[in-house]
């Protein structure tokens, strides 16, 4: 693999060559107290100087004390909201007399550059895709805007504190699914980016760039970064045996202690960037003669997800809570033969609660010891 | 590249409608267009959508062997089921599936067969009778099993007749007796100790609320047939039916792709845990 | 087919008119709504009252006199359905502040004449005095579910209404959590969603104008509040006392925390 580097006063270049591709960028940004993805006209637009820190249930921004472009962890918003919507109109469909009619939306031709995807991100992509278009059933908003789509992922040097993708073997170092990756170089006397380009996409991007080849050195800097950012993981995870431990502890107590705290507000599945449920929205208008069907993001932390003719299934909030950590650690492998957790820790910050699935699996792991 | 939405229902036009009860219709119904294929398997299901109102999970209720035209049976309980059966001859809805597993009757053939049903659960056992019909002569004895609340409960009466002209035993029983009812009364369980069948080569196909399915599978068990000749068929909520919503999950299946039908082996032990 | 369009009766018990506003400032779609159906009563936008049966009534406003005890019954008969809209109606509004007082004791400072006053002694939602089939929280409602609402009852299905948190709405919006990123408190986790996360939205906290989600589990979020935001357990409690007073898990959970003290 060719190993380049750019140097931060030509990083601009990597904007401009991306636009002349005829992508737009969508990436880090700093809004409303925190890092989140949106789309991005320069440079500047990006966290320059800023990180997080973060606990469960807290996340506050922190100033650098240097300039660096991608010294924070994941913020509150994952890159599915590109690929699955929170909310889209399926079709329309008109009812003339006694025919049906129905209308499709039309679909995605927007090309995005994801800018700063990092390692646990990428395995969160790769798991939608088994989701989304991996099965028997395709679906064709993912599938083209997927298509129509270039990964420069970032490596992470540095650990969050709810971070544990070691635990998951997802990160921190980017390894597949991007096209350009970047690891950020950054000393008192220098600042700059070491590329590698991970498809042929990816080297028509580098061959783009103002960069020059990058010496040994350079590379082996990448490698301490990374291994600095894996001895920073703020949480772990034992997952030996994980899918039989949690299916065999179904009516563990653990889970009515949790089910205290729990709140059941599904916060920790939307910002999850695997989680990939929704509902189907059909309404109609005043007259009864337009019709539309939404799909809509929704969590199995909702009574309406489970309802069958006579009640839900899971009225408890124990239920809820259960079959959302039990799909992500366990049922998952069965379903799509990977974990659903990536070991991002986003759930873990954004519960309003502070609940740690680390922590509560621990509960469980341990009562068995 | 064309890209086909697998969450875009087809017109289907209603043929007939024949009211089975009070509250539960059966309705014919034929594709708008003639390249819209009807083809399924027994046991599977189709999501049907009301203009305006919803889509709803119904197994298929009909023959398929028909080519023409696809069947189903709906008890009318929420907004969907009964704005589906106001339809008139002559109305639209809207169809998508087939989706789903099968019962598994190829494996069943040259055994003995038990259809247990329970209320509405005849629905998607009937297409099972059907097959079974076409080539009677691949299956030893059949018996059918049904259970209902209420006799007047008990759904596809005018064709109890040709379906014992075809060698299959029907056994009934009622939950609540009324004065012109003759048979027995009581649980589908307890008929199972009466059936007179061979349980190495026994399959059973069951149908009906999953305390009902359980315990009638316990029976069958305790008479010696395998927990993995069972088939029964689960339901939950559904909202896209091809393993995207996330909403029908079981455990670590989706009902609507790795079921709705499954072998008792492979569920008895989730069956036990509450609210999964 | 349609013989004769349905009747709309909008009706005003103990309430500010602010739900009644919403559906008149539904304009546009007020236009098509009045081409659609007939509106039967509504004295805030016509004076014109054609006499029921109606096929749907909305009630707004909560009773907290005999006659409107009284009054409540007959409407009911005369309607098909009948849906409940706002705070006011469907939990008692901030009226029913008075629920957690002593009324005669108000009366006899407020008025030079306590005794010309009828009142009850409590604030009670529709649903304590006549069966309800639907209830829109929010305080006041959103013009985007009042006419969700009016078109499901009016073709017979469901309202799309989810009863979660907002949160969910807060988050596909993408808003960022106030409460995680700037430690302020926020009932969004155990609030009903409707209001498209409006105050967090404008960075502020949510203040539970649309009530209590379904399974709200507010003691939790109470001692987060306490724990970890340092919020005062008077505070907590006057939080949860505004425009939904009386919804039951709030109510509940207030008078827990007052009997359990600071």
């Amino acid at each position: 693999m060719e190993t380049a580097i750019l140097s931060r006063e030509n990083f601009g270049a990597l904007f401009e060559s991306l636009n002349k591709l005829g992508y737009s960028i969508v990436g880090p940004t700093i809004k409303d107290g925190a890092i989140i993805y949106d789309r991005l006209q320069e440079v500047s637009d990006l966290p320059i100087g800023w990180t997080d820190e973060q606990t469960a249930g807290k996340y506050r921004l922190e100033r650098r004390t240097d300039e660096a472009l991608f010294g924070y962890n994941v913020g509150p918003h994952s890159w599915k909201k590109y690929l699955f919507p929170p909310r889209r109109r399926l079709w329309k469909a008109n009812r003339d007399g006694k025919t049906l009619k129905i209308e499709t939306e039309s679909l995605p031709e927007e090309k995005l550059a994801f800018l700063g995807v990092r390692a646990c991100e990428i395995q969160a992509i790769l798991v939608q895709d088994k989701v989304f278009q991996g099965g028997t059933h395709k679906d064709p908003y993912y599938q083209t805007q997927r298509a129509r789509l270039i990964v420069i992922a970032a490596n992470c040097t540095e650990a969050g504190g709810t971070c544990f993708c070691v635990s998951m073997k997802t990160g921190p170092r980017c390894t597949k699914g991007f096209d350009l990756v970047i690891t950020e170089i950054l000393e008192a006397s220098r600042h700059e980016f070491v590329l590698e380009a991970g498809t042929p996409t990816g080297q028509e991007l580098l061959a783009h760039l103002p960069v020059r080849a990058a010496t040994p050195q350079e590379e082996q800097r990448v490698d301490e970064g990374v291994a600095n950012a894996a001895r920073q993981m703020g949480r772990h995870l034992d997952t030996s045996g994980i899918k039989e431990l949690l299916q065999r502890n179904y009516e563990h107590p653990r889970w009515r202690e949790v089910a205290q705290r729990c709140l059941t507000c599904a916060n920790c599945t939307i910002v999850c960037p695997t989680c990939f449920c929704s509902t189907v929205e059909d309404t109609s208008d005043l007259t009864g003669d337009h019709a539309e069907r939404w799909r809509n993001w929704d969590s199995c932390f909702t009574m309406d997800f489970s309802h069958v003719h006579g009640g839900s299934v899971r009225s408890s909030p124990l239920s809820r809570y259960r079959q959302w950590m039990t799909h992500k650690l366990a049922s998952w492998h069965d379903q799509f033969d990977t974990s659903g957790c990536v070991g991002c820790g986003r759930c873990i910050t954004w519960c309003p609660v502070g609940i740690d699935i680390t922590e509560e699996t621990n509960a469980i792991r341990k009562s068995e010891s | 590249m064309e890209l086909v939405d697998p969450m875009c229902p087809l017109p289907f036009r209603v043929q007939k409608v024949s009211w089975e009860n009070s509250d539960v219709v059966t309705l014919d119904l034929v594709p708008e267009s003639s390249s819209t294929p009807t083809k399924f398997q027994p046991g599977q299901f189709s999501m049907l959508y009301a203009f305006g109102v919803g889509e709803v999970p119904i197994s298929h209720s009909g023959s398929p062997t028909e080519p023409s035209r696809v069947t189903h049976t709906i008890r009318t309980v929420g907004a969907v089921t009964n704005a589906i059966g106001k339809l008139k001859r002559g109305d639209t809805l809207g169809l998508r599936g087939p989706y789903g597993t099968a019962w598994p009757l190829k494996e069943a053939q040259g055994k003995d067969i038990v259809v247990g049903a329970g209320g509405l659960g005849m629905a998607p056992l009937r297409p099972i009778l059907y097959s079974i019909a076409q080539e009677r002569e691949k299956f030893g004895k059949v018996a059918l099993v049904y259970g209902a609340r209420d006799p007047k409960d008990f759904l596809f009466k005018d064709e109890w007749e040709v379906w014992k002209k075809n060698d299959i035993e029907i056994h009934m029983v009622v939950g609540q007796s009324t004065s012109d009812w003759k048979g027995h009364v009581g649980h589908i369980t307890t008929l199972i100790p009466r059936l007179k069948l061979e349980p190495e080569k026994t399959c059973a196909f069951l149908c009906g609320s999953e305390i009902m399915m359980r315990f009638t599978a316990f029976e069958l068990e305790k008479r010696g047939v395998s927990k993995s000749h069972i088939s029964i068929s689960l339901e939950r909520n559904m909202k896209c039916a091809i393993g995207f919503c996330g909403h029908c999950q079981y455990g670590p299946h989706f009902i609507c792709k790795d079921g709705p039908v499954f072998a008792f082996d492979r569920i008895e032990e989730l069956m036990r845990i509450r609210e999964l | 087919m349609k013989s004769r369009k349905p009747k709309l009766a909008v009706w005003k018990f103990a309430s500010c008119d602010g739900c009644q506003l919403t559906i008149l400032d539904c304009e546009d779609e007020f236009l098509k709504l009045a081409s659609e159906i007939e509106i039967a009563y509504f004295p805030e936008a016509t004076k014109k009252v054609v006499k029921g049966p109606y096929d749907l009534s909305l009630v707004e406003g909560s009773i907290t006199t005999p006659h409107d005890a009284k009054r409540i019954q007959e409407v009911r008969n005369a309607s098909k359905y009948l849906v409940t809209i706002g705070a006011c109606a469907t939990s008692g509004g901030i009226q029913a502040l008075r629920n957690f007082q002593n009324v005669a004791q108000f009366a006899s400072i407020v008025y030079a004449r306590p005794d010309y006053i009828q009142t009850l002694e409590k604030s009670t939602p529709i649903s304590a005095n006549v069966k309800v089939d639907f209830e829109l929280q929010g305080c006041p409602i959103s013009k985007h579910q009042i006419l969700e609402v009016i078109s499901a009852f009016l073709n017979h299905r469901k309202p799309q209404i989810p009863a979660h948190s907002v949160c969910m709405e807060c988050k596909a919006k993408g808003v960022v959590c106030v409460m995680v990123a700037k430690g302020i408190p926020c009932l969004g986790p155990i609030t009903h969603a409707g209001c498209g996360a409006l105050c967090p939205a404008y960075n502020r906290g949510c203040y539970g104008c649309y009530g209590p989600k379904e399974t709200p589990n507010i003691p939790s979020l109470m001692r987060w509040w306490e724990g970890e935001l340092g919020v005062k357990r008077q505070d907590s409690v006057r939080v949860l006392r505004t425009f939904n007073s009386a919804a039951k898990p709030f109510e509940e959970a207030s008078t827990q925390m007052e009997k359990e003290g600071a």
